[in-house]
């Protein structure tokens, strides 16, 4: 088990270094004036030198890279080029929305989602719905998802803010109406994933032989389901639910940005358009620190539910 | 079952060249994937009204009108008027072009880097594969999302290099795909001549792989198309595409949220245009799958039709049969067990006597686990009881449905599988298994329970208790985990053991000591046995009396001795003369000529008939019910008395 964790945290050393690589190069294909392009036609010539110089544009691609990665390593991830202020203070702010949310809806999805995939196992009707909602689920864009939640429970019925975001600290309450609407949006979908993998994984568990032996012997229904078929079909429905954790941070990019909610995914989405280089690698480094850690976290979980890989 | 029987029809169809009165080949894809079907129609329209847009569309997309804005669906605006009076309709068809082009651009990325890299990696092999293999396992792990926002800030929102990045960005999935069906056609290749014969390698192997993963690439191609066109809707509706003048579906969804409050009909044609799309191409990839896997049933040895209306002669003849012993424990009288149409066993009676050890005997598939099973009330999905009794101590369970084989199940009948190991739950330990077993008979504290387990293992022999109860079943040997299914079985004091074959997949070594377990524990209990076998030496050697079975029915029962001594059905007699520990030393072993035949294909009257020797007309006219031939034995053979009168069978 240590091993297994040992390994995948000296997996991540090249993940970061690759993802934070792949922003370099792409700059590098920018024809012409790196800084003049990102800045756009109406820069001034000292705003063109100012950018030049900070990102270290007129040195060679390995050494502007090699000079971002000293400044990473030390927790530097340079400063945003419309802000003015660092990477890291400005995306520690955005940290707590974004995990609150992605956090919150893939709980919901979760509990949801095994919940249903479980009736679906046994039933078969609710197992064909189970299996045609994770069609329709998945085809529903979650940012139109978002705006009709928007004007049904927001607009028409006027019951949960349209958007925005209150800080845990500030008013519990008013924290969680903020989050439910957004929760909703990026659970949707997910909770249709998560349904289908349960129904699908817990049907092959009822299946084996051991279920029969448990029968045989005097084993109700409900814990073999719950007790047995459940935590046999817990791998892949574990490995589901790191994908939708993923799949919901990058859900924030378009949900965040429907509910004006000041986290990562809004963020890019505003460094994006402002050509903020410095600011969106930060992103880029804070999303693949998250995905390893939720990696991470699924490995533990399978030592847990898979007593030979904790033994191996 | 009509299903199963019409699928299998359809599927063997094109198999026949010629076929002038089937099916179209197109008609026949609608009736099998109707919904695959409309979602490819669906695609082919969208293409053609995207194509077609400037004919079709009543209005040009730019064109304003100040006066009628964001007017609901009317006549002359059949999906009304945006912000700026611009025709939805219109500007909705003039969106397909740019939208599935940015999808295509994706697409083709997708399938021009992820093809050639799976099929390298799985041809070369080696430190080639390892390389590919690493770095698809690397990029698959970057949050693509972020990736293509930083080449969106890098290009200046061109949607092209968006689309290239996210193609790039999900290839790796591909490529893991197709070098999963590289390395099998390669396998297969290095068998067959055409590597030897000196054709380019690489040629091949590529047009082979890609004709045989033709299927998983469209699925893979149709999931990822619905991928990026969701994508790049998101991406215009958060502005971050140029799209010139050209309106977009996202772009369209964005300028409705402007007036949500007012005006949300603005967001639902966009918004369903994407997400009708986006379904087709999932639909359209369920479809490819279903078909690509049909088309290994149909490359599959046909299989026999099965008849769509059940045998005849199924009346129970539980009435009419002699009884064996008024003092049953066990009585089992015309059980009848049916998948859909088909009958697996027909018509099974016998009983089992307190402390009796019984075997079950017959060759694979007559009937005798759906039997055991059936006893049990634990019949897999789709099969059931459709006749007969099963008592136990005079209860009625099949009367009584679930609650009442629940209420014995354990404690009255316990069962031990052949699979040893696979009848553990994998994810408990020993210990887990027996405690919450021994917690469903008995009120115990944990202490009390814990106490019982190790009782429980001492009595199948084992030592080393504690550690034992430690262990998961990934941790113990087949012979251990026998011993352990039968501490199972006697947790709630069972009266009756059903064990299914309990040593068939178990070491030879380890064989002997289990019968003689069980054997020693019949003896401390005083439990019965049904005991499920193929093998007579088991027979011989534990059994008090014997139920043989043929083609899902009982054929004769018999004391051990007397059966054999004088079996009185010629397949008992065939079985036993084809067995080597009872064969005749020196002599050519004879063999049983022929297979039992399927459920599904028996015949009328002694099912036995084509495979036996003696068998004479009157053996196949009709239904032939269990005759008592001397106290104690039975058989199912008609001509039993003239047999024996000639000799065939002993006197």
């Amino acid at each position: 088990m240590l091993r297994l964790v040992l390994r995948r945290l000296a997996w991540s050393i090249p993940l970061l270094l690759v993802a934070t690589m792949v922003s370099f190069i792409l700059v590098a294909f920018l024809p012409g004036n790196t800084a003049r392009a990102l800045l756009g036609p109406n820069a001034t010539e000292a705003q063109v030198a100012a950018v030049t110089e900070q990102l270290g544009l007129n040195k060679p691609l390995w050494e502007q890279y090699w000079q971002w990665l000293q400044g990473a390593v030390h927790g530097d991830l340079g400063t945003s080029l419309i802000s003015r202020q660092p990477v890291t203070t400005l995306l520690n702010d955005r940290l707590e929305p974004s995990l609150s949310l992605i956090i919150g809806a893939t709980l919901v999805a979760g509990v949801v989602g095994v919940i249903l995939g479980i009736r679906g196992a046994r039933r078969g009707v609710l197992g064909k719905v189970v299996d045609a909602g994770s069609i329709v689920g998945l085809a529903i864009p979650d940012f139109w998802l978002g705006l009709i939640l928007i004007a049904v429970f927001a607009v028409q019925l006027a019951v949960l803010p349209p958007g925005g975001y209150v800080p845990f600290i500030d008013d519990p309450g008013l924290w969680f109406t903020s989050l439910v609407l957004p929760v909703i949006t990026l659970a949707v979908p997910a909770t249709a994933i998560i349904a289908k993998q349960t129904r699908d994984a817990v049907s092959t568990a009822l299946n084996r032989s051991f279920v029969r032996t448990l029968s045989a012997a005097g084993v109700p229904d409900r814990s073999i389901v719950y007790r047995h078929a459940l935590k046999n079909a817990a791998i892949p429905i574990l490995t589901v639910v790191g994908l939708i954790f993923v799949g919901a941070l990058s859900g924030t990019v378009a949900v965040e940005s429907i509910y004006s909610i000041p986290g990562l995914g809004s963020t890019a989405v505003q460094a994006t358009s402002a050509h903020d280089l410095p600011l969106i690698q930060g992103v880029v480094v804070y999303f693949t620190i998250i995905v390893i850690a939720v990696n991470l976290l699924v490995d533990l979980g399978y030592g847990y539910f898979n007593p030979r890989v904790r033994q191996s | 079952m009509t299903e199963t029987s019409a699928h299998i029809e359809t599927a063997l169809t094109p198999a026949e060249p010629g076929a002038g009165s089937g099916p179209h080949p197109l008609r026949r894809i609608f009736r099998q994937q109707p919904v695959g079907a409309a979602a490819v129609v669906y695609l082919i329209l969208l293409v053609l009204a995207g194509l077609f847009a400037p004919v079709l569309a009543p209005y040009p997309p730019d064109q304003q009108d100040l006066l009628d804005v964001l007017s609901l669906p009317s006549a002359s605006h059949w999906l009304g008027t945006d912000t700026l009076g611009r025709d939805v309709l219109s500007r909705l068809l003039y969106g397909i072009n740019p939208t599935l082009t940015n999808t295509l651009i994706a697409l083709i990325t997708f399938l021009l880097i992820g093809i050639p890299m799976g099929i390298i990696a799985g041809y070369r092999g080696g430190w080639v594969d390892n390389v590919i293999s690493r770095t698809v396992e690397l990029v698959l792990s970057i949050p693509a999302i972020i990736i293509v926002l930083v080449s969106i800030a890098v290009f200046s929102a061109s949607p092209t290099a968006a689309m290239i990045t996210l193609g790039v960005l999900a290839a790796p999935g591909l490529a893991r795909v197709v070098r999963g069906a590289t390395l099998i056609v390669r396998e297969e290749l290095f068998v067959t001549a055409a590597v030897v014969s000196g054709v380019r390698p690489l040629r091949i192997m590529t047009s082979h792989v890609i004709r045989r993963v033709a299927g998983p690439i469209l699925v893979q191609a149709s999931v990822f198309a619905g991928i990026a066109l969701a994508f790049q809707a998101a991406m215009a509706f958060l502005g971050l595409l140029s799209a010139g003048d050209r309106p977009t579906w996202g772009g369209m969804i964005a300028d409705g949220s402007q007036v949500i409050t007012t005006t949300a009909w603005l967001i639902i044609p966009p918004g369903l245009a994407v997400a009708f799309t986006v379904l087709a191409f999932g639909l359209l990839g369920d479809a490819v799958r279903d078909l690509s896997s049909a088309d290994e049933t149909t490359t599959a040895p046909p299989r026999r039709r099965m008849p769509a209306t059940a045998p005849t002669g199924n009346q129970s003849t539980a009435d009419l049969t002699p009884t064996m012993a008024a003092d049953g424990l066990l009585d089992v009288r015309g059980l009848t067990v049916t998948a859909g149409s088909t009958t697996l066993v027909s018509d099974a009676t016998f009983t089992v006597s307190p402390g009796e050890t019984v075997a079950l005997v017959g060759e694979s598939g007559c009937g005798k686990s759906m039997t055991a099973l059936a006893v049990l009330g634990l019949l897999p999905g789709g099969v059931h009881t459709t006749d007969g009794a099963v008592s136990f101590h005079g209860t009625n369970l099949t009367a009584g449905g679930t609650n009442a084989y629940r209420a014995v199940r354990g404690s009255g009948i316990a069962y031990v599988a052949q699979d040893a190991l696979g009848s553990l739950d994998p994810t408990h330990t020993v210990g887990k298994h027996l405690t919450e077993i021994i917690g469903r008979h008995e009120k115990l504290t944990s202490a009390g329970k814990q106490g019982r387990a190790v009782e429980l293992l001492q009595q199948v022999n084992l030592t080393d208790t504690d550690r034992v109860l430690r262990s998961y079943p990934h941790e113990i040997s087949g012979g251990m985990a026998q011993r352990i299914n039968i501490a199972i079985a006697l947790a709630g004091r069972p009266e009756l053991i059903i064990a299914d074959e309990p040593t068939t997949a178990l070491d030879v070594t380890v064989q002997a000591d289990i019968l003689q377990l069980l054997r020693d524990l019949q003896q401390q209990t005083g439990m019965a046995i049904l005991l499920i076998t193929h093998d007579w030496g088991v027979v011989a050697d534990i059994a008090d009396r014997v139920v043989v079975m043929y083609a899902g029915e009982v054929v004769e029962q018999a004391e051990i001795n007397t059966l054999f001594t004088t079996p009185r059905f010629p397949y008992t007699a065939a079985l036993l003369a084809a067995d080597p520990s009872t064969a005749a030393e020196g002599a050519r072993l004879p063999t049983l000529a022929g297979r039992v035949p399927a459920p599904g294909n028996w015949p009328n009257g002694c099912r036995f008939a084509g495979r036996c020797a003696y068998a004479t007309d009157e053996c196949t006219t009709g239904p032939i019910p269990l005759m008592t031939v001397q106290p104690g034995s039975v058989t199912r053979c008609i001509r039993v008395d003239d047999l024996v009168s000639e000799g065939a069978l002993p006197q």
